[in-house]
């Protein structure tokens, strides 16, 4: 059992903790590049958020003055696509990442030095594409790309050739993490740990990275056809030459639905992981939640064109995409009922987890409702491209998504860190999130039924729209500031918080089993699992809680060694999109430096020695 | 008062001890939040270009469907929420009370939460396709045709059966089925006007479709909701519904302006055109001076390269201007369409409108002023 644990008495190095600046930059444990895919979408976040109040701050009035309309539509663009490329989806690597192979019981991903190359493409992505501000040519045609204004004839300026390439290199990332969490998830399960054993969120991460596998090819695609289009005159998407413009919406939404899952699935699992503990039952209907999230993905793939009803696909592709989408609620439902039917009748435990993971639950339901509401195209027809839709989605995603991302991080806080962060401040934030979010983006409900658009970087006065976009304005800086909360708690925690046991919160999932923060092997031993809550039965079984675990020198234990060679690499792929972006700057003598980079690091990679 | 009746109806329990009270407020606070919610803000009359504000047969018929999904979606929020409310409320416990009973799921409760939202949303499904098939359909007969074009960033008005061309504001006879044909001329736009007609976008090989039929006068406001590039914001438009002798009046004014029409014919001719302006032979006298001046001007500045004054050619790179002169708003449906702001755009559509295509001609302010006075004659 992994509390009482021997210490082995080998001649191998004794695992200590590596420091230093050069032992992040060289990592491959999973659990640093956890932290780091944290660190920086935190980062992303923030920006992402500044990007937000700067927007809220221009609608605040009617023909608003205080941003130019080109920089708006750089601001929209960019808190798009940064919300949801560089910080929801590596918000969810981090506990992918931290908490996949402590879930399984497993010493590491399958593929350690393939993770930190995902880690440092999505970085380098990341900053690429922000680096746009910097030459006043951040991406300006929503983070969408609509074909034919992302074409150069309607877009001359390097902005879209950003926005095209850094989601390119944005893709490696997540396609290579994709096939990493696959692979782990299949293979390095513990002993005893069935596929119908595994906790919910190793479940809904396992069918998160399905759809990344199945998806991200599509954009991929589409990108490159609009990279051809803009860099060396092909006509994908160009009417004149015999393109289709609508064939660029189609592609983008068959990507784009499941990238919503993508978002959210994750999410479900986390909550999923918080109901039980806080609830001190086992999760309900463990096995209609898989098939729940299952169904929820196969769908995800056939309703894309619910995106595009505004399009005019005629009768009956409208009629069968509606039906679909339709359909969709039901599995989503069926969560939602299990998430209550795991509270019912259970010990509800009010923690600041807890608190996040219900305000999720409550604040999901709303963006559901207003989903099955634009899945009838003809309603639709009034609310798409309204701030209606802007309201729906950001229930679901910020309601959805981000509140279960700050549970998760509330609850799995003291496992990464070693610290408990503050129950009073986390409180706090949850209800000045609660309050600047729901302030925020219930009105938009409101004026999107009431007429207004989005994208639209001022409206003119006498429409009816200030007084709801002021008090919009006002939430978001009520929003804003929950944040400035969990830093100052962060910080907090950091000085002076208190020292965190292995298992704070009577945690049912192993990693709850370890020190906190885990030592880098995880495990001294392999543990053999029987069941799905395998710590409340080690608990059950020794008759309370177990005696805290020991820090063991892990002596004997092989780990892979670090590298820096997947930052390398890394840096070789941005070279590469770079020369062509610089083609006709550079010419092919870039294109050469670049690949030499690449396939220079691939190489020292593949025969670097790994004992 | 409210929040504990709120609070009794949701949780069915109305507990009296202290220790709840904290948890009322809680629940007031939400409670408050539906009411909100239910209450929405202000009757839809409020808002100019309301979705709930219908004026057709096309947008009731949608907002029919509305209905039904809204008081669906509220029902269904109030039932799950205050199921929320209720286990929040009911099974908080402490970290030292027993352990709860293990349960792991109920087979028959599940059954039954999957059958009743899939009844619900089958109760929406039937509704929801029949008002498919609605929207699609093409009138028949008499309906006016109506060609719409999306430029970046205005929108062109074709009547294939008068012969005219119009920009950025749209008269329509009450009573009488419109059919509207869509296109663009550049990138991708979407024709959005909630009180009439909902919503369509437009691409340049294919042709979208919408129609409506309006029963009440009026102007109507629409706008662009494709993003459509830089003054995506300013490409809204107009539709003014009149009675079938007003529009007859516009159909004839539109017409005279026409060159082969004498002037003075041509003033007569357009009685809704020219309404307000003074008929006295000084009056007279003084508009044709300037008229003389502005029709230089919107020569030699070049105005003419783009705009037509003449609703019967329909060609030129920006907005035809037959009728400017009485359109209620200009710069693409939504500065309001007075003499100082006229002038204003003539002089500097940069400062007004960053972007478009019309230059700054550095025109003086009296030849902005002559140019304005003489437009607003067509």
């Amino acid at each position: 059992m992994a509390t009482s644990v021997l210490d082995h008495a080998g001649t191998a190095a004794i695992h200590q903790e590596k420091t230093g600046l050069w032992s992040w930059i060289t990592t491959v444990d999973h659990k640093r590049i956890g932290v780091l895919y944290g660190a920086s979408a935190f980062f992303f976040f923030l920006l992402g958020g500044l990007e937000a109040l700067l927007i809220r701050v221009q609608l605040s009035r009617p023909d608003n003055t205080f941003v130019t309309p080109e920089f708006y539509n750089q601001l929209f663009t960019m808190h798009g696509t940064t919300m949801i490329f560089l910080a929801v989806m590596p918000f969810s690597a981090m506990f992918f990442n931290f908490f996949i192979p402590l879930h399984l019981g497993a010493r590491d991903v399958a593929f350690p030095r393939l993770n930190a190359f995902s880690y440092w493409v999505f970085l380098l992505g990341g900053l690429f594409l922000n680096a746009s501000f910097l030459f006043g040519a951040a991406p300006n045609g929503g983070w969408f790309g609509y074909a034919n204004l992302s074409s150069r004839q309607f877009s001359p300026g390097p902005n879209m050739d950003f926005w095209a390439i850094g989601l390119q290199i944005l893709g490696i990332a997540s396609l290579a993490a994709g096939v990493n969490f696959f692979v782990t998830i299949l293979n390095m399960r513990t002993p005893g740990m069935k596929l119908m054993r595994m906790p919910m969120f190793v479940w809904a991460s396992f069918i998160t990275q399905l759809l990344v596998l199945l998806s991200f090819p599509v954009i991929t695609v589409a990108l490159i056809m609009l990279m051809f289009d803009r860099l060396f005159g092909t006509h994908f998407f160009v009417p004149q030459g015999g393109g289709d413009p609508l064939l660029w919406q189609h592609l983008f939404w068959v990507f784009g639905h499941p990238e919503v899952y993508i978002l959210i699935l994750p999410s479900f699992g986390i909550v999923s992981e918080v109901m039980p503990v806080f609830s001190r039952k086992p999760l309900f209907g463990y096995a209609a939640m898989v098939f729940a999230m299952v169904f929820i993905a196969v769908l995800g793939f056939g309703v894309w064109s619910h995106h595009m009803f505004a399009t005019g696909m005629g009768p009956i592709a409208d009629t069968v995409f509606s039906l679909a989408t339709m359909l969709i609620a039901i599995p989503t439902g069926v969560k939602i009922f299990n998430w209550l039917g795991t509270a019912w009748g259970g010990s509800l435990q009010m923690k600041t987890p807890m608190y996040f993971a219900l305000g999720f639950i409550a604040m999901f339901i709303i963006g559901g409702l207003s989903g099955v509401m634009h899945s009838a195209p003809p309603a639709d027809l009034q609310q798409t491209d309204t701030y209606f839709v802007v309201a729906h989605f950001h229930y679901v995603l910020f309601g959805g998504s981000i509140f279960a991302l700050t549970s998760g991080a509330y609850y799995w806080w003291p496992k990464m860190f070693g610290r408990l962060l503050d129950e009073g401040l986390g409180k706090l934030h949850f209800w000045l999130m609660l309050i600047g979010f729901n302030l925020t983006f219930f009105p938009m409900h409101i004026v999107g039924l009431h007429g207004m658009p989005r994208r639209v970087y001022t409206y003119s006065a006498g429409f009816g729209f200030e007084t709801l976009n002021l008090l919009e304005t006002v939430g978001a800086f009520i929003l804003a500031t929950s944040f400035v909360v969990f830093i100052f708690n962060v910080v907090k925690s950091w000085r002076s918080g208190l020292q965190a046991p292995a298992d704070p919160w009577n945690g049912a999932t192993l990693e709850w089993a370890i020190p906190s923060p885990p030592q880098e092997f995880n495990f001294p031993e392999e543990i053999t699992v029987h069941s799905r809550d395998p710590l409340w039965e080690m608990k059950r079984s020794a008759g309370g809680r177990l005696p805290e675990p020991v820090r063991t020198s892990g002596a004997g234990i092989h780990l892979p060694p670090p590298s820096i060679w997947p930052l390398m690499a890394a840096v070789g792929v941005m070279l590469v999109f770079l020369s062509l972006m610089l083609h006709e700057k550079t010419g092919p003598v870039g294109i050469f430096i670049a690949m030499s980079v690449l396939f220079l690091s691939i190489y020292k990679w593949a025969f670097e020695p790994v004992h | 008062m409210l929040e504990s009746t709120v609070y009794q109806l949701l949780t069915g329990c109305p507990r009296m001890d202290q220790r709840n009270a904290r948890r009322r407020s809680l629940a007031g606070a939400l409670a408050t939040f539906a009411v909100a919610l239910l209450a929405g803000c202000g009757p839809a009359s409020n808002y100019k270009q309301s979705s709930l504000d219908p004026k057709s047969d096309f947008t009731s018929m949608i907002h029919s469907l509305f209905q039904v999904e809204y008081y669906l979606a509220l029902a269904v929020f109030v039932l799950v929420e205050g199921a929320l409310l209720y286990v929040i409320l009911r099974f908080r416990g402490k970290a030292e009370d027993p352990e709860p009973e293990q349960v792991h799921g109920n087979t028959l409760v599940e059954v039954i939460w999957t059958a009743i939202p899939a009844l619900i949303l089958a109760a929406l499904a039937v509704p929801t396709v029949k008002t498919i098939f609605r929207t699609y359909e093409v009138p028949k007969g008499d309906a006016l045709q109506v060609e719409v074009i999306g430029h970046q960033w205005w929108w062109e008005f074709r009547y294939p059966q008068y012969g005219l061309v119009t920009a950025n504001e749209l008269h329509v006879p009450t009573g009488r089925t419109v059919s509207l044909r869509m296109i663009t001329q550049d990138v991708l736009h979407s024709f959005w006007l909630p009180q009439l007609a909902a919503k369509r976008d437009v691409f340049q090989q294919r042709t979208s479709t919408l129609w409506f039929r309006t029963e009440k006068e009026g102007l109507y406001p629409g706008q662009c909701t494709e993003f459509c590039g830089l003054q995506h914001g300013r490409m809204a438009f107009q539709v003014m519904a009149q009675s079938p002798a007003g529009f007859e009046q516009y159909i004839a004014a539109m017409k005279a302006s026409a060159p082969p029409a004498a002037p003075a014919a041509s003033d007569s001719a357009k009685p809704t055109a020219m309404a307000g302006t003074t008929t006295t032979t000084l009056g007279a006298t003084t508009i044709v001076a300037d008229t003389t001046q502005g029709a230089q001007l919107f020569m030699m500045k070049g105005c003419i390269g783009c705009h037509s004054l003449n609703a019967t050619k329909p060609m030129g790179v920006g907005p035809n201007l037959a009728g400017i002169g009485t359109r209620k708003y200009i710069a693409a449906g939504w500065l309001e369409n007075t003499d100082q702001n006229l002038a204003r755009w003539i002089q500097h559509p940069q400062d007004v409108k960053h972007g478009v295509i019309m230059p700054n001609l550095g025109l003086t302010d009296a030849e902005a002023q002559t140019l304005a006075a003489y437009l607003r004659q067509h």
